[in-house]
């Protein structure tokens, strides 16, 4: 089994996350929970409508999860897949494991799916701020594939927490969208580099949008999480005014930036090209005092 | 685009023990491969729903090889298919039925 997130399956993400043999899944596939509009349109269902829901444990703390199958229709919401999600959510304001995990990896809304995909995403957001409020941190995995986009993007930044490796993406209209309504030039979708240092984990880092940042391995992922969970999650009025100031400044500071290139510069990266070729840890160093959260200005 | 879903049925196979197992993804040129326990006096029976309309002789073709190969009795595999090739789908079965029998505890 390769110990690489980015080329895993949501099934084999949560065996090697997960304790050994301490995942117990809901509604698994032979239950045939499939989505009855792909099956109206004529399209292939998947058993388990493309997501993996269960109970399990990491370094012996009792845990929920999801993990999202980028594989099937880019992880996209359906309205099956997202009750399966908040369902699961909903369980955790009643039995309060120590935390939920979400790995995302999703284009978003389910598009064959319409109005009761998108009341999916919007009840998944409610029912990640209701596990909040219920004291469960809420802690996202990014590192797929299709990365995390479209509303499932607004959902992972209504989490406690968000790790992501550089491989991973994460924003809200993805590349191709953003090609399709506004034109080539305005943003050229197979343009790799451009599209990874727009919404790519290095930049959602350096903006303060994922707490942490990891290397594309089963291990790193795990680490990061246990280390989050036990940051536990501060939901005070402090905390949110914090964010609230960071999101003012950074639309002060950067709100008429062209390139995330003159983002980095205006962070105090004096080679902003060289960020992209930096390994993990080297970047983390970097980044210390390279980042929105740490250049904020005081009030 | 319509889906065609299609049936065989084996008979004679050596009943295999083994807990129920799921492996692969309904992705382009993938398939996902559910294999359970059933009570079907030594028959493997395989029911398989695909995107690709047409392909019934070579779907039994290659379910004929595999029971062939594993003589595999008192199971039930349900495929779900999105244009797997003949190759991936030989090997996604031998995949399920390792799983199958190594997930038994």
């Amino acid at each position: 089994m390769t110990s690489s997130y980015y080329e895993s399956t949501a099934r084999a993400r949560i065996a090697g996350l997960l304790d050994a043999n301490s995942f117990h899944e809901w509604l698994p596939a032979a239950e045939r929970v499939t989505s009855p509009h792909l099956a109206t349109l004529e399209q292939p269902a998947a058993f388990d409508d493309g997501v993996v829901v269960g109970k399990g444990s990491i370094a012996g703390k009792k845990i929920f999860i999801a993990a999202q199958e980028g594989g099937f229709m880019g992880g996209a919401v359906g309205e099956v897949h997202g009750a399966k999600i908040v369902g699961m959510l909903e369980r955790a304001v009643r039995d309060q494991p120590a935390a939920v995990l979400l790995l995302l990896e999703t284009g978003g809304v389910r598009l064959q799916e319409a109005n009761a995909g998108l009341i999916a995403v919007s009840e998944v957001m409610r029912a990640i701020l209701s596990a909040r409020a219920a004291g469960v941190p809420v802690i996202v995995a990014i590192g797929g594939q299709y990365g995390c986009f479209g509303g499932m993007g607004i959902a992972a930044r209504c989490a406690t927490a968000i790790i992501i490796s550089e491989e991973g993406r994460l924003g809200l209209s993805g590349p191709e969208v953003i090609e399709t309504a506004r034109g080539v030039e305005e943003y050229d979708s197979r343009d790799r580099a451009l599209v990874w240092r727009t919404v790519g984990g290095k930049h959602r880092y350096l903006l303060g949008e994922c707490d942490t940042i990891v290397p594309d391995s089963m291990e790193a992922f795990r680490n990061a999480i246990i280390a989050s969970i036990e940051n536990g999650d501060d939901w005070s009025l402090q905390a949110l005014e914090r964010e609230q100031q960071l999101l003012g400044d950074r639309l002060q500071r950067f709100g008429d930036c062209r390139d995330s290139r003159d983002i980095w510069r205006k962070l105090g990266w004096p080679d902003p090209d060289a960020i992209a070729m930096m390994d993990n840890d080297e970047f983390v160093a970097a980044a210390q005092k390279r980042c929105a959260k740490q250049t904020i200005k005081a009030p | 685009m319509a889906m065609e879903n299609l049936k065989y049925r084996f008979d004679g196979g050596k009943p295999i023990s083994g807990e129920t197992a799921i492996v692969g993804v309904l992705g382009s040129g993938n398939l996902e491969v559910l294999v359970e326990p059933a009570r079907l006096d030594g028959a493997c029976e395989i029911e398989v729903s695909t995107a690709a309309r047409g392909f019934g002789t070579i779907w039994q073709a290659v379910m004929k090889d595999f029971f062939a190969r594993h003589h595999a009795g008192d199971i039930r595999i349900s495929v779900n298919d999105a244009g797997a090739t003949p190759a991936i789908v030989s090997l996604r079965l031998d995949q399920a039925i390792e799983t199958f029998k190594g997930n038994h505890k």
